[in-house]
């Protein structure tokens, strides 16, 4: 795992984009994120993973400069946030988890207004805002106001607007929650553009699937704190190993065996969860001998390890 | 306060004056109407009916007639409302509701460029509508020119006192309700009791000393004065009163923002 690491970094040899050192932030006896270092080097997709309150949100806040730390050390492009957020901010693209676009304002509006934020002239505001709306397949909207698009509409024209700027490096809080498959995967599929042009993205999410599929890197956070970092491969090897075979409404017996072959397993009562390398023979076995309601076999994914680390209950 | 340096605060607040003034012009027909219609509406109502009964008032040793009392009190009251209710409810809309701030925090832009463009629109819809009401009184042949257009720059430091005040308010309210607080404790005991309607010397002693610390008892004087055409040395004590409460209440809408916004 180390050595996997090291070996990434080596691979990327350049100085991280973003770059936390022992990051804390405290809201008076709350600590939401609790000592944490990571770093992100060009051209990745980093992911921050992390139930509800896991501290994400925070630490993005912290990135972008609206949020003062409370201790350690944060840089982003090599600029210490505290003295350099304006010259920081002026090279981000941000995404907030919730939607702020201008509701007075159209659709191609709040993109020309928005690049006047930034100092772009007139001119060159017009220009970027129609080629990202047509990025974005938002062209035929433009004179719409906010309150009449669609959920994934909006979503697209956050991005198109972090995008304003030419960013070095999107910052993107949750930025699918909410939204229905289609919208998701168009949102995912712009997403892979935008990385495959070399962009640097930091993004939060809860949705494994879309950590699984964008994400380089990621780490897993609960209660302000880092649970793992790594590739979401390697994770899922690590943590949950390769197959998952499932059983429902369980016996006696079948637990017993599973306690005596000493697997990884996982009992929810009605349900049985176990993770194993190569579950083809184990399959077998517990399907003929064990199995009364039904059982099945799938692959290990990043929620089960997701689960695994943060457990079941619920959050907030 | 540590926060509000030259740093912190370019020409680039500019940008959020620029925002709120393109969504005003997609409505201004309608934001024309009241500094249009408010004038005559009291012009009419107090200047031609209650002035059969007041008959002429005794302003500054001269007697003058009841429509050339009220007339610049019309102006003073329309400086504080424009600039408080657009930093109070309109500046908190967007705050609270629709998160402008947020995005644009995100931006190069600085929590004091926004909060200073939010105050300079307010002080702007004050001069907008000033403007607009002193031609419509200007109509009726109550403003004496040329000194009653300094009432126009009057309004814009007038609209950033009065627009920092709403702004402190803006940043200490819990949710939108509570301006009800201010409006009926602050705006409304002003507009009645500030030299408006009657001169403050018709209040007894103690009231006449607390109207004196209010900002409108000074603005209407400023305006009254300018709108007979004096202008001296008595304007003085109340152009300063407006001078130092930008200084003081300017700065401190700042401190307050930091406080509501940057945890
Ligand atoms: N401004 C704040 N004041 C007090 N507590 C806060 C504030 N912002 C966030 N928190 C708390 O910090 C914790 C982490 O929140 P957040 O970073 O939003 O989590 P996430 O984005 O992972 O859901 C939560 O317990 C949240 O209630
Ligand atoms: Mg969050």
């Amino acid at each position: 795992m180390k050595v996997a690491q090291e070996n990434h970094r080596e691979e990327l040899s350049m100085s991280p984009v973003i770059e936390a050192k022992n990051l804390t932030k405290i809201f008076g006896d709350l600590t939401a994120v609790d000592n944490i270092s990571f770093n992100v080097y060009p051209g990745e997709c980093f992911g921050m993973l992390g139930p509800n309150g896991a501290g994400k949100t925070s630490t993005i806040r912290m990135i972008y400069g609206l949020s003062p730390i409370t201790r350690g050390a944060l840089a982003v492009f090599g600029l210490d946030i505290a003295q350099n957020t304006r010259a920081i901010k002026s090279r981000l693209g941000v995404c907030h988890q919730d939607n702020n676009l201008d509701p007075d304002l159209t659709v191609k509006e709040n993109l020309e207004v928005f690049s006047r934020y930034f100092n772009m002239s007139p001119a060159a505001a017009r220009v970027q805002a129609e080629s990202l709306l047509r990025f974005m397949a938002l062209e035929h909207r433009k004179d719409a106001r906010i309150t009449e698009l669609s959920g994934g509409m909006m979503r697209r024209l956050v991005l198109a607007r972090a995008l304003l700027n030419a960013p070095e490096l999107l910052i993107l809080d949750e930025p699918t929650t909410g939204l229905d498959p289609q919208s998701r995967h168009q949102v995912w599929e712009r997403l892979g553009e935008l990385k495959a042009k070399g962009l640097s993205i930091l993004i939060s999410t809860h949705n494994m699937d879309e950590a699984a599929r964008l994400c380089d890197r990621l780490i897993i956070m609960d209660h302000g704190g880092i649970l793992v970092e790594g590739k979401p491969l390697e994770l899922i090897n690590q943590h949950v190993g390769h197959d998952i075979i499932e059983v429902l409404e369980p016996n006696q017996s079948l637990r017993a065996f599973v306690r005596a072959r000493n697997m990884e397993h996982e009992d929810l009562g009605h349900r049985l969860i176990i993770s194993t390398g190569d579950g083809n023979a184990l399959f077998r076995e517990i399907n003929n001998d064990y199995c009364k309601e039904g059982c099945i076999m799938r692959m290990a994914t990043l929620e089960d390890v997701f689960l695994k680390l943060t457990g079941r209950e619920l959050r907030e | 306060m540590r926060k509000i340096l030259p740093l912190h605060l370019s020409m680039r607040f500019l940008r959020v004056w620029e925002r709120n003034l393109l969504v005003y012009r997609q409505n201004w027909k309608i934001s024309f109407v009241p500094p249009l219609l408010e004038p005559f509406f009291y012009l009419v109502a107090f200047g031609v009916g209650l002035s059969t009964l007041v008959g002429n008032i005794n302003y500054d040793g001269s007697e003058i007639s009841y429509m050339l009392f009220i007339a610049p009190a019309l102006l003073a009251i329309n400086i504080m409302n424009n600039a408080f209710f657009e930093n109070t409810y309109a500046s908190f809309v967007r705050m609270y509701y629709q998160k402008t701030f947020d995005a644009m925090m995100a931006t190069p832009l600085t929590l004091e460029e926004i909060i200073t463009g939010e105050i300079v629109w307010g002080a702007t819809k004050s001069v907008i509508a000033t403007s607009i009401m002193l031609a419509v009184i200007s109509l009726f042949g109550l403003i004496r020119y040329p000194e009653g257009l300094l009432i126009i720059p009057l309004s814009l430091i007038g609209g950033i006192a009065f627009g920092s005040i709403g702004m402190i308010f803006t940043a200490i309210v819990a949710n939108i309700e509570l301006f009800n607080l201010p409006v009926f404790l602050f705006i409304t005991p002003m507009f009645l009791f500030s030299g408006t309607f009657f001169p403050i010397e018709n209040l007894p002693g103690w009231a006449q000393y607390i109207a004196m610390l209010l900002p409108l008892t000074h603005m209407v004087n400023l305006t009254r004065s300018l709108s007979l055409g004096i202008v001296d040395m008595s304007l003085l004590p109340g152009f300063c009163y407006f001078v130092i409460s930008c200084i003081v209440f300017f700065p401190l809408a700042i401190h307050k923002m930091h406080r509501r916004l940057i945890k």
